[in-house]
């Protein structure tokens, strides 16, 4: 099919485009010297390819299509495609392409989804062959301009040398000539083997560091563009409500405010010169709300609702071998335990923001989101205009976590400029959403409960396992088409037999798997771990209570029921292995120390946890070592591999031991950090973090260790307790010995 | 016309006496190192110096600050970021998402001006800030660098010098 928008724009015009765009970001954002703004610095130079722009002065400007959130894959990906470019290091900068472009060059850059620790593991292959492409054409300029076989020279940190005549050359020379050459074809170009990385692999600092030390880091947030105007918006704090009627004219003279603008038929805002007073005069308006069908929901019937689940007989299956009624009916001895696993929301850092300009010509939106051209299409849409007169510029986002995969608060920054553009035509207008919008309206960790039986033979050894979870689908908010016969494929993380994504790493003789959706009203969204994080806990907790039932050590029991899944063994091994599994831990403070493991496989890696607790006599919990292990196949940065396992422990436990929404008569009751608590500083284990990659594949890094955080803890709170905590988060739960 | 004196300079505003030293920071005089994370003291992100000592200008009204008040920001820890924490910061690659990392650093700097050396609990009691990506352990492990004069906490880390951009 042919593409009108990229028979419209050819890649001169793609230059061009790119480089008027730099201008206009350059000229009003001086301060987006960083990310974004490597375009500007690109000016006129014309590309090697995609994804590599070299400069005469040597500067390499590498293309980054996913977004940077803290996770490390901006640099992650530039050592990738710097390692096959074999540049110089230290003059690599990034950019990001634009979602617009992208489309009118047919994709040249492919996904800029961000989300499921997919950034490098899935683009891998294609950015390594970019800086292959790009090497091998700049050195073949080189080669021409000698009049030599290219096979006769040789690259080394942007030099290109050709020892027969002993001339020199670098890619800032060369660049021009190299631009002008018809590229390789992709699928000929032979990477480097892993082993022979010198770039990719090692501990580089990141590239994205200085700027968010000394405030010069410009997020969404922080935009500023001439004659910009604030928004503050607050939607139905019933989900499925809608706004009756506001009075406009009761704050109209409040300082700075320019308008009220309905957004949608469920939200208002309020714009203003500056957004704390557009905030204020939203908080003085009076609305009238049509709190909807919702309006009686409270968290009990949603408990309930998901209780009926337990026992309900259609159930979609997940994973099933053997025949799980004849092993239960058949046990001498049944272990069955329910478990819980609450509603809670991403409270990323920089609340949801989005600023948008629209004129009947054109709608540009600046956003920090994870997915580019989901916030792309989204602008087309709430704009009405077409593709070609759309474009959306991404910024490093102040966190994302999952949440900034949606589109909502870019749809109503489009929403809220095509209004004032009525009067203002082309005044960007900036929506940034409070804190406490920001956590009532958020795309919540679906909530789920989950009831596993155990059959037992006369020697304790387990014939069977039915784990039947009841509760939300992800997918039945964000993306109901993709559910087939009653089946979310996602709520199964972790549970797979087999597949390479997500996989279970136990053989039991007979197993069933299955889940009884039940959807409430609350939206569900992808949470950093997803559902890998409540199943592991489900299944890691479950296996050890089955071990202290019959008195069997939890890794030993679990080697056992390993025996066929040596990966995730190994991983296990290793963790328990460098914490000291066998032998008991030293006191700390007087207080004894009780160890407890946790292992899974999500996000294509393979991941364990041993972590060590104390509680005191009253009860007191104190989290004083984790020892981390991962597999995730090849290492691209170890030390940022590090960073996001020492803080996928912050998550995960704060996820374990505080995290929480609840609902009162339909809505979200946590507004704020006061009563939705984060995990800090002094509740912060010590990490230790053991690297096992065994290569031969590509995992994901910046969720699969989240899921084995609270199993792990919540497994040596009972060898400390012997309370089985089986409802999360641990929250004000007793922990005084049993 | 009421006045701030702010890293250094006295700068004029017209915001509303109650209106937070913070939007005051970002949306009168640009300074927008410093962050919204919380409006409500919880949070940190937006932790400035008043005459050396750490607040929350999220819940601090301009009016409370009087111009004759130094006001520190992110902005002004530093001439050019070589504070002794912030270069601590960068060899420990601190931040991930980096949005609380202003005030993480301002914070610190007020405890390390007042305790050179702190230990663990006077560094858990006063770093109250929230980071959600989880920097807590390299948060402090460059706190105790600059106390203890070390030239590495030992994350092995391989910095290359940048050109200049």
């Amino acid at each position: 099919m042919k593409n009108p928008i990229k028979a419209a724009l050819n890649r001169r015009e793609f230059m061009a485009s790119s480089a008027a765009g730099a201008l206009v970001v350059g000229m009003h954002l001086p301060a987006l010297a960083q990310g974004v703004a490597a375009g500007s610095a690109a000016g006129t130079t014309p590309e090697i390819n995609a994804w590599v722009v070299v400069q005469p002065d040597e500067k390499v400007i590498v293309r980054i299509a996913r977004s940077e959130m803290g996770q490390g894959t901006l640099t992650g990906l530039a050592q990738l495609v710097a390692e096959e470019l074999e540049c110089d290091w230290a003059q690599v900068t990034t950019e990001y392409p634009t979602p617009g472009q992208n489309l009118a060059r047919d994709r040249v850059w492919r996904s800029f989804g961000t989300g499921g620790s997919r950034g490098i593991r899935d683009s891998q292959d294609y950015v390594r062959r970019g800086g292959a492409a790009a090497r091998i054409m700049l050195i073949q300029a080189a080669a021409e301009s000698w009049g030599v076989p290219v096979a006769d020279c040789t690259v080394a940190k942007g030099v290109i040398s050709h020892a027969g005549s002993n001339r020199r050359t670098s890619y800032g020379k060369v660049t021009g000539a190299a631009a002008k050459l018809t590229p390789p074809v992709a699928a000929s170009i032979t990477l480097k083997d892993p082993k022979t990385w010198t770039l990719a692999g090692k501990r580089l600092a990141r590239l994205d560091t200085v700027e968010k030390t000394n405030g010069a880091q410009v997020y969404g947030t922080d935009l500023k563009l001439p004659g910009l105007l604030n928004a503050a918006i607050k939607d139905c704090p019933v989900f499925g409500g809608k706004v009756r009627s506001f009075n406009a004219a009761a704050i109209a003279r409040m300082p700075g405010v320019k308008k009220v603008v309905p957004v949608g038929d469920s939200a208002v805002a309020v714009v203003a010169d500056t957004w704390w007073r557009a905030k204020k005069a939203l908080d003085a308006l009076p609305i009238d709300w049509d709190f909807g069908a919702h309006a009686g929901v409270q968290q009990a019937d949603i408990n309930a609702m998901l209780k009926a689940g337990l026992s309900a007989e259609q159930a979609a299956v997940g994973n099933r071998n053997g025949d799980i009624q004849a092993a239960l009916a058949g046990a001498v001895r049944k272990v069955e335990a329910v478990y819980s696993y609450p509603y809670q929301t991403h409270a990323t850092m920089e609340v949801m923001n989005a600023t948008a300009r629209y004129t009947p010509q054109r709608c540009e939106v600046w956003a920090p989101t994870q997915n580019g051209e989901a916030a792309f299409a989204a602008t087309v849409e709430a704009s009405g205009l077409p593709a070609a007169q759309c474009e959306v510029y991404k910024l490093h986002l102040g966190g994302g976590f999952g949440r900034r995969g949606g589109t909502d608060y870019v749809r109503q920054a489009v929403a809220i400029a095509k209004d004032i553009a009525k009067e203002l035509p082309g005044t960007p207008v900036k929506l940034t959403w409070s804190r406490e919008e920001d956590m009532t309206q958020g795309r919540y960790h679906p909530i789920t409960q989950c009831k596993l039986t155990a059959g037992l033979d006369a020697q304790g050894q387990v014939t069977g396992l039915h784990m039947r979870i009841s509760g939300q689908s992800i997918l039945a908010t964000v993306a109901p088409q993709s559910i087939r016969d009653g089946k979310d494929p996602v709520v199964f993380q972790g549970l797979n037999d087999g597949g390479g994504e997500s996989m279970i790493g136990y053989t039991f003789p007979a197993l069933l798997i299955d889940h009884a959706m039940r959807n409430p009203h609350v939206p569900a969204g992808f949470w950093r771990g997803v559902n890998l994080n409540q199943n592991t806990v489900y299944l890691e907790c479950f296996l050890d209570e089955v071990a202290h039932a019959t008195n069997q050590d939890p890794l030993a029991l679990r080697r056992q029921l390993m025996a066929k899944h040596p990966k995730h063994l190994a991983v296990l091994n290793a963790a328990a292995e460098r914490a000291g599994w066998g032998q008991p831990a030293p006191d700390v403070k007087g207080q004894k120390v009780f160890r407890g493991l946790a292992q899974c496989h999500g996000f294509g890696a393979y991941v364990a946890a041993c972590a060590e607790v104390s509680v005191s006599a009253a009860g007191e919990l104190k989290i004083h070592r984790i020892v981390a292990a991962t597999d995730p196949g090849h290492t691209v940065n170890p030390q940022q591999i590090e960073a996001q396992v020492e803080g996928s422990f912050a998550y995960g436990l704060g996820a374990a031991l505080y995290e929480q929404c609840t609902v009162k008569d339909g809505r979200i009751e946590q507004q704020n950090f006061d009563t939705y608590p984060i995990l800090r500083i002094h509740q912060m284990p010590k990490v230790e973090t053991v690297l096992v990659p065994s290569g031969g594949f590509w995992g994901g890094v910046g969720e699969p260790t989240i899921a084995v955080a609270a199993p792990a803890v919540l497994n040596a709170i009972f060898a400390a307790t012997g309370r089985r905590i089986r409802d999360l988060p641990l929250g004000t739960q007793s922990l005084k010995k049993a | 016309m009421p006045k701030l004196n702010v890293n250094g300079k006295v700068l004029d505003h017209t915001a509303e006496p109650d209106t937070p030293l913070l939007w005051v920071l970002r949306e009168q005089l640009g300074l927008t190192g410093t962050k919204y994370g919380c409006g409500v003291a919880q949070c940190g992100a937006c932790t400035v110096h008043v005459d050396g000592r750490p607040v929350r200008s999220c819940v601090l009204p301009v009016s409370a600050v009087r111009p004759a008040q130094k006001v520190t920001t992110i902005e002004g820890l530093s001439p050019d970021g070589n504070h002794p924490l912030q270069k601590a910061w960068v060899q420990n690659d601190v931040p991930q998402c980096g949005y609380c990392q202003s005030g993480m650093l301002m914070t610190a700097a007020a405890l390390l001006k007042d305790k050179p050396k702190p230990t663990d609990a006077e560094i858990d009691a006063a770093m109250t800030n929230i980071c959600r990506c989880g920097t807590y352990n390299r948060v402090r492990a460059a706190i105790q660098q600059v106390a203890t004069g070390q030239k590495s906490a030992g994350l092995d880390i391989v910095h290359v010098v940048r050109s200049a951009a």
